[in-house]
């Protein structure tokens, strides 16, 4: 099969519907199974951290949550320029399913991380570079969010968001690296793909269970309002009205 | 597991409300995102029934 007609199967939003129907119950009972069982095991399995105690047990969702929002954004931004170069449609409705996931995973990560610092640092907040760009990072998806209400036209409203999409994408590197650019009281990664990680393996598993969850539970949230969106925008389309209806009718 | 007691594994030696807290908002986040999906979907085939149901109405006549 060529490059094109692969591209083109995969921007048909029915083609889209029916293969994303199939992933759908598979997505959900991984997500939820790696979810459930990385946090239990994390919770009350894990011996506590000899420098912090229990307090490093939130690490099973605040990890997990910074790491997905922030994949996230990227594949918002990239949906966008997909969008903005080869105007796919399909593109333009992930970009718009993705931003309240992404703002929701965002709230997430600086709520725990508050949390989390308050008996770790003494303090529920500090402007350090880190936490800055992630909070900038969820204003950035409020701002997505804002702009796709803020426009009757649907197709202005697309193009409008794959632009802020597009620009904020330089925030993401900052957030990765800020910890090693600026002075931050945040600590720095702890695991390393090329290097030896400095977490030790009892606590790591724990994590790559929820990370891997949280991953595979952001793909089927995504399919989730991808594919309502295709319902609410070919409304009028007879595949749609089929599918809702039954074609018996 | 880790902890001696149940009770031990809620208080964490003081750090269980930060914990436990964390983890709350977390779940009652995300199923949320699920609920309001549900809803959103159910909204929009009920939508696309009154369509057809009208469009049926104007081509039997």
């Amino acid at each position: 099969m060529s490059i094109s007609s692969t591209f083109h199967k995969w921007g048909s939003p029915r083609w889209f519907y029916q293969f994303s129907g199939r992933l759908l119950p598979w997505l959900a009972i991984l997500s939820l199974l790696l979810l459930v069982g990385g946090a239990v095991w994390g919770l009350a399995f894990v011996p506590a951290d000899y420098k912090q105690g229990n307090s490093f047990r939130i690490m099973y969702i605040h990890v997990p949550a910074a790491a997905v929002a922030m994949g996230a954004y990227m594949t918002m931004a990239t949906a966008g320029a997909i969008h903005l170069i080869w105007r796919m449609k399909l593109a333009a409705m992930v970009m718009k399913a993705i931003a309240p996931i992404g703002a929701s995973l965002t709230f997430l990560s600086l709520l725990t991380g508050a949390v989390w610092g308050k008996p770790t640092w003494g303090t529920w907040w500090v402007w350090d570079a880190r936490i800055t760009s992630v909070l900038i990072l969820f204003f950035l998806y409020l701002g997505v969010i804002a702009l796709h209400q803020a426009f009757e036209n649907r197709d202005a409203a697309a193009k409008a968001c794959a632009v802020l999409a597009i620009v904020g994408a330089v925030n993401i590197p900052i957030i990765y690296w800020s910890v090693e650019w600026w002075y931050s009281l945040h600590q720095p990664a702890s695991i390393s793909f090329t290097g030896e990680s400095t977490i030790h393996p009892s606590m790591l598993r724990p994590l790559m269970a929820t990370l891997c969850g949280m991953y595979l539970f952001f793909g089927w949230l995504l399919l989730l309002y991808t594919r309502i969106e295709i319902l609410e925008r070919e409304k009028n389309t007879r595949w749609v009205q089929d599918l809702i209806c039954g074609e018996s009718r | 597991m880790y902890f001696n007691s149940v009770s031990e594994l809620f208080s964490m030696s003081g750090h269980g409300s930060y914990v436990w807290f964390s983890y709350g908002v977390s779940a009652l986040v995300l199923a949320t995102l699920v609920i309001i999906a549900r809803r959103r979907r159910a909204a929009a085939e009920q939508h696309i029934r009154a369509l057809v149901r009208r469009k049926d109405a104007t081509t039997s006549n």
